[in-house]
C-alpha cells in the first residue's frame, strides 16, 4: 500500500466519499511536481556549471552561492521574451507543440518509485505506460518542427521521427531483459528485485539502454534534432517566450524523467543504506545526468545515416541477443548463484561489444545525385 | 506507390551560426542530401582594393589586418615583403627573425582557431574551442605585449617592423614554446582517435589531388590532398631557407587529412620558432625608409605561405606616393571554389564540417 492510499484511507473515514478521492490525488500531484520542478532547475544549474568545468570555464556563480539562481535569472529572461507566431505558420499546432512535448513528461513521474512506498501510482504495467507515454513528445517534436514552417525546423522534424521511433526498439528489448528478470512490470517490484542492481546482472542491457535513452532525449552525440552547427535550433527555431521555455524545461525535465528511469531499473532505485530512500535516488539520478553531461562535454555528433545505422545495426541486434541471454539465465541458471552471473554476464558484453566493434562500422557516406 | 518528392532549396546564411561570418549559401536538398550548392559572397565587402589606391603604402598596412583578421600578422607580413620587393629595399637582420617568430606564431594560433571550430562544427559543443583558446590566449598576450593590440595588429612596417620587442617577450615566448608540443599532444589523444571524429571525417567529402590543383588550392587544403606544395619551401621568401622543417603531407584529401595537416604544421612551427629564438640576433628592427615612399615604375607579386594558403599582393606602381593598383590574391577564397566538387552527394552535416575544414576568414573573401 502507498503512502497516498494510505492518505485516502484515512480520509475517507472523516470526509465524503469524493472529497477523499480527489484531495489526496490533488496532493501528491503538487509534491511529485514541486519536487521534480525544483530537480530540473536544479539540473539547470548543475549542467551549466559542470560544463563550465569541462570546458576550463567557471560557469554561472555570480547570482546566489555557487550561481543556484542563474536558472531563475534565466527563466525571468525568457518569460519576459515577446512571443513570436510565425505569418505562416500553423497558429494552433504551433501553440499545442510545446504543450505536447512538456506534459508527457511530467506524467511519467507519476510511476517512479521514490521510495518504499512513495509513488503516485503504482500501476502494474508501471514500465509499459512509461514506454507508451514517452514516446508522445516525439508528436510534439514534429508538430513544432511543422508548424514553425520553417526549413531547419522540416528537417529538425523529420530527424525526430526517424531517431526516436528507431531508437524506441533497442530501449524496449533492454527493458524486457530487466522485466524478465525482475518477473513484473511495476516499477516497485522491480527496485525491490534488485538485491543485486541490474547493472551488474546486465551490463550489456545497461548500455544499450542508456545509449537508447540519451538519443531518445535527444542529447549529445545524438543531439540531431538540435544540432545548432547543421540546423541552428532544429524543431524550436521559431520558439520564443514561454513556448520556448516550455521547450527548455521539457529537455531537462526528460533528462531528468529517463535519469530516474534509469535510476530505478539499473541501479536498484531508492535502495541504499542508511541514507534515507529520496537521498540515494537523487544521488543515483545525478550520478547518471553527470555521465550524459559528460558526454555532452566531450563527444561530437553523428551524422544522420550513421545514428539510423547505429539503431538498426548496432544496438538492435545486441539487444536482441541480450534477451535471448537473459531469457536463457532466468530459464536454466536462476538456481545459481547471481554473482556467477554477474561474471557471465559481464564476460558476455565485453565480448558482444568487442566484437561489434570490429564488426560494425559507421561507414556510409555518399549518395550518387 | 512512389511518393513524388521534390529537392528543396535552404538558405544557409548569412546568419547562421556556423559560416564562419557573413557567407551565404544557397544549398539545394533532396531530403538530407546536398544536390547543389551555391556560395554567395560579398557580405563583408569593403572595397579594401579600392581603398589602397587612394593611400601611401605605410597607410595600407592597417587594411591588410582587416582582411584575415584571425592572422593579421601573415597579411602585414605578405603586404610589406611585396613592397620591399618593388622598391628594392633591405631589411635588418633581427626584423627579418621577428617576422618569422610572429608569423609562425599566427599560424600555430590561426590553426588553434580553425581546429577548433572544426571541432565545433562537428558538434562537440565548444569545449575543443575553449581548449583550443587557453594556448590562443597566450599568442594573443605575447602580440599585445609587442604591438598593444590583440587583434589588428598593424606591427609590421615597410623595411622591417614598428618597434623592438619588450624585454618580458622572449622569456614568455620561449615558456609557451615549450609547453606547447604538450598540448598538441593532449589535443591529439583527445581528437585524432575519438571514434565519432574518425567516423564522421574519415574518407568524407574527398577533394582529389588534380581536383586541387586545377582550382588551384593552396595551404593545408592542397597539402592534405597529397601535394607537397609549400611555399616556404617552394618559393622560399624571407629567411625560411635557414630552418629545417616538414612539410606535412595528407594521403585521401578528406576531412580528417585537411584536420591532421593542421595539427602537424603546428608541430614544425614550434620547431621553426625553436629555430629562431635560437639564432635572433641583436640590432636594428628597421630599416631607413622615407615616410612618403615612392618604388620605381613596374609592378610586382609577392606571395607568401599564409595559415590558410597562398596569400599574395599584387602592386603596380606608378612611382606616386600610391599604389596605381592595389590587388590580393586569397587564399581561402580560392580554396572555396572546390566546396562544391567536394560536398555534392554528402549530407548536409558534411557540407558543413567540409566548410569549416577549409577554414574560411569572410573578411579575406569578401575584401
Amino acid at each position: 500500500m502507498t503512502l497516498l492510499e494510505q492518505f485516502r484511507l484515512w480520509l475517507g473515514g472523516i470526509w465524503p466519499e469524493w472529497a477523499a478521492y480527489i484531495v489526496p490525488a490533488i496532493v501528491g500531484i503538487v509534491v511529485v511536481l514541486g519536487f521534480v520542478l525544483t530537480l530540473v532547475i536544479v539540473f539547470i544549474w548543475y549542467e551549466r556549471r559542470l560544463l563550465g568545468r569541462f570546458q576550463i570555464r567557471l560557469g554561472p556563480n555570480r547570482l546566489g552561492p555557487e550561481g543556484i539562481f542563474q536558472p531563475i535569472a534565466t527563466a525571468v529572461k525568457i518569460l519576459l521574451k515577446e512571443d513570436i507566431v510565425p505569418a505562416k505558420g500553423d497558429k494552433v499546432i504551433h501553440w499545442l507543440a510545446p504543450v505536447i512535448v512538456f506534459v508527457p513528461v511530467l506524467m511519467i513521474f507519476a510511476v517512479v518509485p521514490f521510495g518504499e512506498r512513495a509513488i503516485l501510482a503504482d500501476l502494474n504495467v508501471g514500465i509499459v505506460y512509461v514506454v507508451a507515454i514517452s514516446s508522445i513528445s516525439a508528436v510534439g517534436i514534429y508538430m513544432a518542427g511543422w508548424a514553425s514552417n520553417n526549413k531547419y525546423g522540416l528537417i529538425s522534424a523529420l530527424r525526430a521521427v526517424a531517431q526516436m521511433v528507431s531508437y524506441e526498439l533497442p530501449v524496449v528489448l533492454a527493458i524486457l531483459g530487466v522485466v524478465l528478470m525482475a518477473g513484473s512490470l511495476s516499477m516497485t517490484q522491480i527496485v525491490a528485485s534488485q538485491s543485486i542492481p541490474f547493472l551488474l546482472l546486465q551490463p550489456l542491457g545497461f548500455v544499450i539502454f542508456f545509449l537508447g535513452t540519451v538519443a531518445e532525449m535527444n542529447r549529445s552525440p545524438f543531439d540531431l534534432l538540435e544540432a545548432d552547427s547543421e540546423i541552428v535550433a532544429g524543431y524550436h527555431i521559431e520558439y520564443s517566450g514561454m513556448k520556448f521555455a516550455m521547450f527548455y524545461l521539457g529537455e531537462y525535465g526528460h533528462a531528468l524523467a529517463y535519469s530516474c528511469i534509469i535510476a530505478t531499473l539499473f541501479l536498484s532505485g531508492w535502495q541504499g543504506p542508511l541514507l534515507p530512500p529520496i537521498v540515494w535516488l537523487v544521488i543515483k539520478v545525478m550520478a547518471v545526468f553527470s555521465v550524459i553531461v559528460w558526454m555532452r562535454a566531450t563527444l561530437p555528433r553523428l551524422r544522420v545515416d550513421q545514428l539510423m545505422s547505429f539503431a538498426w545495426k548496432g544496438l538492435l541486434p545486441m539487444a536482441v541477443i541480450n534477451l535471448f541471454i537473459i531469457a536463457a539465465e532466468v530459464l536454466w541458471l536462476s538456481e545459481i548463484t547471481p554473482w556467477l552471473m554477474v561474471a557471465v554476464n559481464f564476460v558476455f558484453a565485453g565480448v558482444l561489444v568487442l566484437l561489434w566493434s570490429k564488426l560494425f562500422t559507421l561507414g556510409g557516406g555518399r549518395v550518387e545525385v | 506507390m512512389t511518393i513524388k518528392t521534390e529537392p528543396f532549396i535552404l538558405n544557409m546564411g548569412p546568419q547562421h551560426p556556423s559560416t564562419h561570418g557573413v557567407f551565404r549559401m544557397r544549398v539545394t536538398l533532396d531530403g538530407e542530401v546536398v544536390v547543389d550548392v551555391e556560395p554567395v559572397i560579398g557580405y563583408l565587402h569593403r572595397g579594401i582594393e579600392k581603398m589602397g589606391e587612394n593611400r601611401t603604402y605605410t597607410q595600407i598596412i592597417p587594411l591588410t589586418d582587416r582582411l584575415d583578421y584571425v592572422a593579421s600578422m601573415t597579411n602585414n607580413f605578405a603586404y610589406v615583403l611585396a613592397v620591399e620587393k618593388l622598391a628594392g629595399l633591405e631589411v635588418p637582420e633581427r626584423a627579418e627573425y621577428l617576422r618569422i617568430i610572429m608569423a609562425e606564431t599566427m599560424r600555430i594560433a590561426s590553426h588553434l582557431m580553425a581546429v577548433g571550430f572544426f571541432l565545433n562544427d562537428l558538434g562537440a559543443m565548444m569545449t575543443p574551442v575553449l581548449y583550443m583558446w587557453r594556448e590562443r590566449e597566450k599568442l594573443l598576450d605575447l602580440y599585445e605585449m609587442v604591438c598593444g593590440q590583440r587583434l589588428t595588429y598593424n606591427y609590421m612596417r615597410i623595411g622591417g617592423v614598428s618597434q623592438d620587442v619588450p624585454e618580458e617577450f622572449l622569456p614568455a615566448l620561449k615558456r609557451f614554446v615549450a609547453e606547447m608540443p604538450g598540448f598538441i599532444d593532449e589535443y591529439d589523444q583527445l581528437l585524432s582517435q575519438n571514434e565519432v571524429l574518425l567516423a564522421r571525417t574519415k574518407g568524407v567529402c574527398i577533394l582529389p589531388r588534380d581536383t586541387a590543383i586545377n582550382t588551384a588550392a593552396s595551404g593545408p587544403v592542397l597539402r592534405a590532398s597529397g601535394v607537397k606544395w609549400d611555399l616556404r619551401k617552394a618559393d622560399t621568401y624571407s629567411i625560411y631557407d635557414r630552418f629545417d622543417f616538414d612539410v606535412p603531407v595528407g594521403t585521401v584529401g578528406d576531412c580528417y587529412d585537411r584536420y591532421w595537416v593542421r595539427m602537424q604544421e603546428m608541430r614544425q612551427s614550434v620547431r621553426i620558432l625553436e629555430q629562431a629564438i635560437a639564432q635572433l640576433p641583436e640590432g636594428e628592427v628597421c630599416a631607413r625608409v622615407p615616410h612618403l615612399l615612392r618604388p620605381p615604375i613596374g609592378e610586382v607579386y609577392g606571395h607568401i605561405e599564409a595559415p590558410r594558403g597562398e596569400l599574395g599582393f599584387y602592386l603596380v606602381s606608378d612611382n606616386s606616393i600610391a599604389p596605381y593598383r592595389f590587388h590580393i590574391r586569397p587564399p581561402t577564397l580560392i580554396n572555396l571554389t572546390a566546396l562544391k566538387d567536394m560536398v555534392i552527394g554528402w549530407k548536409v552535416a558534411d557540407l558543413i564540417i567540409t566548410f569549416g575544414s577549409i577554414d574560411v576568414c569572410l573578411g579575406e573573401i569578401d575584401r
